[in-house]
């Protein structure tokens, strides 16, 4: 101990062993971390690795239980009766258009309002973004029995677009202001320029203002077409009455109340609903994380 | 000022709103969809639970605050609204402070593969609740399921442990679920907050002799406190309102001991065992709910804001 104290207070040039050991022990440190973060992450990942290797066994080879992450003998059984017998099929059709129905409503209104909203002279700009931030954090369970009912009297119920529009009202305040936050970074001079070569207001916000908003456009889509399929509690109460309109999630919930003991089949469905949106979220990680880190800055 | 304003903005009123008629036209479709899915079912929702209503026809039968004294002598509710705060109070304890280091950790520029573990932790975010819900309800089978076997191999226990079925182990496991669930948004958080804190901050103490530690918790964690407020917001009210974990898994059981308030309002409102649906009674829990997680973001408000003018002078 005392020796290495006294070697760190020489001069380098003295003891060149002693700066030498802590340069070693400076590279070697963030290696150390290693052995705790590799362990950590597989344990934080198994349930996924689980899921897969499950999807491809057996159901007696699953039934006889076991710790193996690698099938004995590989198989696409589940896959089908995932897909045909438990409808995950529909389920996935469903899913998509429920989700790229939320994504198409929430940009219409969102990329509008924002653009409305970026003008600094508009009266009432305030009030109005001062009510989105503060409900911002509205809880489902607190508004949907009034959504349900608005939905129904709507005629829209047992109906994914009534779901489409409960899901895509409330996301609609961060999407919204992120577009105004946009807009409003964008010179004014080029507005000007574009009612001086005679575009009207709607001529120059989809052929001028719209597609330099391409960046926004990338977020809010990924961010909301993942929130939309994870999405459960809404499309769980508005496809209570009608079985055919199930989502991957519901239909899941479905399939694990009636066939709890279907390990094997459930795994497969659980691969058809995750595996997707986890490709879409690797190829667009990016945009997905930085979208996030952009909302919690601002 | 406010005389000059009104005076100078009378006349021109009506012009004002001309020339701004076309951005009042663009507000239009958010507004419907957001008045109608956001606005108006909270004011419904008070409405509403002023009356003894089981949804068909128009709600009649006023009963005045019966429905608020049922909910609130409700011993079913108080356990839900419990547990829900459990898995806030969880969250803040223990996911919050694990995700600030490894957050740290991952921000090291030396550290090899950071990417990779990342996308490792954040992976279960993007995931849907229900779906890898059950799967954890599968690997946590008391008779058959991964983990009691390994546990069992490795001679930890016994007997098998029911998790998601006994009554004293359920709501810890689910609480868990959902630590792992969310743990990855919450690394982005502070990853992202990490990002803002100029990294010559860090390298000046370094200089001025400090170690990297000291560095850590004099100079850089202090700089972090304004966000990190928002942070604790946004997860306090992500595990307060778990909903899609507990339906998928317990429902709420074993004899309600993971029910939180969402599952306790699907209960009345909608489960399909039930015979008539009570939108009244459950809007009212709802809305106790509601006024609850308002009071207890209040309460936090001033002990926040004492540390948000701390960090933010330091």
């Amino acid at each position: 101990m005392s020796t290495t104290e006294l070697v760190r207070e020489t001069p380098a040039p003295v003891a060149p062993a002693g700066p030498d050991r802590r340069n070693r022990w400076y590279k070697l440190r963030p290696k150390l971390w290693h052995l705790f973060l590799i362990p950590f992450c597989l344990l934080w990942v198994y349930p996924f690795i689980w899921m897969v290797s499950a999807a491809f066994k057996s159901q007696s080879e699953m039934l006889l239980g076991g710790l193996s992450l690698i099938p004995d003998e590989w198989t696409f059984e589940n896959f089908e009766r995932a897909w045909t017998t438990a409808r995950f099929g529909d389920y996935t059709i469903n899913t998509v258009t429920f989700s790229i129905t939320v994504v198409l409503i929430v940009l219409l209104a969102s990329a509008a309002a924002g653009y409305a909203l970026s003008r600094p002279d508009l009266p009432g700009r305030k009030v109005i973004v001062g009510i989105l931030i503060a409900t911002m954090f509205i809880p489902h369970g607190y508004t949907i029995i009034p959504v349900f009912l608005l939905v129904s009297d709507l005629g829209l119920n047992n109906g994914l677009l009534g779901a489409a529009l409960a899901q895509a009202g409330p996301a609609l305040v961060v999407p919204i202001l992120l577009f105004m936050g946009f807009f409003a970074g964008i010179p004014r001079d080029l507005e000007d320029a574009a009612r001086v070569d005679g575009a009207g207001y709607l001529r120059t916000f989809f052929r001028v203002m719209l597609p330099l908003s391409k960046p926004v456009i990338g977020t809010v889509t990924l961010l909301n077409f993942i929130t939309a399929w994870n999405s459960f509690f809404v499309p769980l109460v508005f496809t209570l009455g009608n079985p055919d309109l199930r989502t991957l999630g519901v239909g899941m919930y479905n399939f694990f109340g009636q066939e709890g003991t279907d390990w094997t089949g459930m795994a497969a469905a659980a691969c058809i609903s995750t595996i997707p949106i986890v490709v879409v979220f690797l190829f667009l990680q990016r945009t997905f994380v930085e979208g996030i880190a952009g909302a919690v800055k601002n | 000022m406010a005389s000059t304003y009104a005076a100078a903005r009378r006349p021109r009123a009506a012009g004002r709103w001309r020339r701004h008629a076309w951005s009042y036209a663009f507000l239009v479709p958010a507004a419907l969809l957001f008045g109608g899915f956001s606005i108006w079912p909270m004011i419904a929702s008070w409405w509403y639970s002023f009356f003894d209503w089981d949804g068909v026809g128009s709600p009649t039968d006023w009963v005045g605050l019966d429905n608020f004294r049922e909910v609130l002598g409700s011993g079913d509710f108080w356990d839900a609204f419990w547990h829900s705060f459990l898995f806030s109070l969880a969250a803040l304890v223990i996911e919050l402070p694990l995700a600030l280091v490894l957050a740290i950790l991952l921000n090291n520029a030396l550290l090899r593969g950071r990417n990779v573990y990342r996308l490792a932790l954040f992976l279960p975010v993007v995931t849907t609740t229900a779906v890898v819900g059950i799967v954890f309800a599968i690997l946590f089978d008391p008779v058959r399921g991964v983990v009691n076997t390994a546990l069992s191999d490795l001679g930890l226990i016994d007997s098998s442990i029911n998790f998601l079925g006994s009554t004293s182990t359920a709501l810890p496991t689910l609480i868990g679920i959902d630590i792992w669930k969310g743990f990855g948004i919450t690394l982005i958080y502070w990853l992202a907050a990490l990002q803002t804190i100029p990294k010559d901050i860090h390298e000046a103490a370094l200089i001025d002799g400090a170690s990297s530690r000291q560095s850590l918790r004099f100079v850089v964690l202090p700089m972090l406190i304004p966000l990190a407020i928002v942070i604790l917001l946004l997860v306090f009210q992500r595990s307060l309102n778990t909903f899609d974990l507990v339906q998928a898994t317990t429902q709420g059981g074993p004899n309600y001991a993971t029910d939180v308030v969402p599952t306790y309002i699907y209960r009345f409102a909608f489960d399909p065992f039930l015979q008539a649906p009570r939108y009244g009674f459950a809007c009212a829990a709802g809305v106790v709910f509601g006024v609850m997680t308002l009071l207890i973001t209040l309460l936090q408000a001033p002990v926040l804001r004492r540390q948000y003018k701390a960090g933010a002078t330091t």
